[in-house]
Formats: structure tokens, sequence, C-alpha cells
């Protein structure tokens, strides 16, 4: 039985079915965005310190930031 | 319990979903009540790999069902005593507590989990994180600054959080139907990956490598390759502002032309 392939260790091939060229007028690469973009649109790799729950330290990051919302990729609670 | 936690800014919540889906990765004291030979537990360890059966435990928030969960890999490190030191790299929702539970079950020491670190969360890994210090220090430092380049020392793109989805990368004229939730419709493609089946959760994007949209592929991509007309992805969670592209799609005739 096939052991199941961990998503980082899966390989993409990638098949080209058109070509087609981008209009530099409309969207930007997302290294291009503006810094409040860049923040709006960012995810932060979070080394979370033991103590607080996910959620507390979510909500500080987002008192940090002062936005108006932050979610996390997965509860890290004991 | 520490490790590798993606905090999603304002919009970028949006991807949370992808996350869930694309593994994680832990590094894990287990606390032996007995003692074992340390061929013993890397034979458990081992018989532990591939599927397993969990259910969440009462505290967690979902359905208390029996599922079943992959274990991608359990790699015994050390043992010391009674501690035994394993990485175990799972499906997102693999209760680790629960695994050393069983695992002492099997062993017949019984067992319990004593420490756990995360050290990895789909693409984000532990040695790119940056702790919450980092993250006001930096802040601080974009702020006197007004440099860009500051905050990409502690933030990534959303797109980032995308690297393990399948990608689907469609033209510019496609693109706005998409932003409003229009399925994604085979004239659309320009390129797509490897390893996409019906049902499966795919990122769509731009040319520029913008993220438009979270979908559901209706079909694998050797079908999609070949499709001339018809349905290649429903859209589930749009990322991108409508608007961001011009509409090209009410013109009445071909559309996503």
């Amino acid at each position: 039985m096939p052991r199941s392939v961990a998503p980082w260790k899966t390989e993409r091939r990638v098949l080209v079915k058109a070509e087609d060229k981008t209009d530099p007028s409309f969207g930007h690469n997302p290294e291009e965005r503006s810094a409040e973009e860049y923040l709006r649109y960012g995810v932060i790799n979070l080394d979370k310190p033991a103590g607080p729950s996910s959620h507390e330290v979510a909500a500080w990051v987002k008192r940090i930031l002062k936005l108006e919302s932050v979610g996390h990729g997965g509860t890290l609670e004991a | 319990m520490t490790g590798v936690l993606p905090i999603t800014l304002a919009d970028a919540t949006k991807v949370v979903q992808a996350l869930l889906y694309s593994g994680k990765e832990y590094v894990c004291v287990m606390k032996l009540h007995g003692d074992v030979e340390v061929e013993q537990i890397k034979k458990v360890l081992g018989e532990f790999e591939d599927v397993i059966y969990q259910r969440p435990p009462l505290r967690a928030s979902v359905k208390r069902q029996l599922r079943t969960r992959r274990i991608y890999y359990l790699d015994f490190l050390e043992k010391d005593g009674r501690n035994v030191l394993f990485r175990v790299g799972c499906e997102g929702g693999t209760y680790i507590r629960k695994l050393c539970y069983d695992v002492g079950e099997v062993l017949g020491s019984g067992a319990h989990m004593q420490e756990l670190r995360r050290t990895r969360a789909g693409p984000f890994v532990e040695p790119e994180s940056v702790i919450l210090h980092d993250v006001a220090y930096w802040f601080m430092q974009w702020q006197e600054r007004k440099d860009a380049n500051v905050l990409k020392r502690f933030v990534q793109p959303m797109e980032q959080a995308l690297a393990l989805v399948p990608k689907i990368i469609i033209r510019d004229s496609a693109v706005d139907a998409v932003c409003h939730g229009a399925s994604l419709t085979a004239p659309g493609v320009l390129s797509l990956e490897t390893g996409i089946k019906a049902g499966l959760v795919v990122a769509v994007f731009s040319l520029k490598g913008e993220a438009i949209a979270l979908g559901k592929a209706a079909t694998a991509s050797e079908q999609i390759l070949q499709m001339e007309h018809g349905i290649v992805a429903s859209t589930e969670r749009v990322l991108m502002p409508r608007g961001t592209y011009p509409k090209r799609w009410k013109t009445g005739g071909n559309k996503n032309e």
C-alpha cells in the first residue's frame, strides 16, 4: 500500500495549456504591493511562546499592528 | 506548546482554510510509564505511520466523531530513560497527545505527551519564523523608517501560505469573473500543476503571481489540460478584490475568452 506523501514532499510539474501576456496596467506582483496593502494581505510565520493560547497570541499581534482583524492557521494548545 | 503558528493579517485571513489542509510537523517528547527497549519503540512508532484513527478530545471544538488521519512520517530521534523524542509529520487536525497515549497502549507501558513543539505548518517552517519581540521591533522600525523592505523582515505575502496548494494560472480576461465568484471555465486556463484531482482544493493565480481565489477542482489535471470548454473549478473563497482586473465577461460574446 503506497504511503501518503507529506504535502511539502509532493512533487508537482507545470502543465502548459496555452500562453498569454499580462497587462501591466492591472494588478501587480505581490512583492510590489504598497506597504499598507502588503500588511493587509500578509501572513506572519510566528514562533509562538509557551503560556498564552494561540488566540491570545493572535490578539497581541492584532494590537501591535493595529489591525481590524487577524486569524491563525491551526491552534497550538496544550 | 510552542512553535510555528501562521498569523494571517486582515484580508489574508481568507487563506486560513488552505493552511488547515497543508499538513503539520512536530517534535515531541513522549514520557513512557514503563521501561521499553529502543527497538520495540521504533517498531511501534513505525506501525503508526500512514493512516490512523482518532476521535477528537472533549475540549476540541469539532464534532467528536471517529475520523482517519494520515501520519506521513514518525521518526524516532532519541531516548533518555523514559523520555522518547520523536519527529512527526501529519495531516492537520491530528492530536499528538492522543497519538502518544495510543503508542503507550500498544507498547504496553502507557505513555503521555510531555512536550510538543510545532516545527512546520504547511509551507511555514521553524527556521524562518519570528518571535513576538521581532514583530513589535520591526513594526516600530517600519513606522520610523517607512521602508517597505523592513516589513518583509517579518511579514510574508499571503501567496506564501498557498505554496503547497496545487495552482491553476489563468488569463487576465478570466480574473474578474472569478473575483465575482464565477466558476473557472476551460478557456480561461493557461497552465496548471499536476496532482489535481476532482474535489481537491486548488489555488487560482494570475500571471503576475497574485492569488485570485481558492477553488475546488471539478476534475483532474490531465482532464483540465485537454478540456476545450466546461467548468474546471468552482470558486470557494475569493481572495482578490473585485475590479482589480477589468470586467471582460459580460460583453455577451466569448466567456473568459
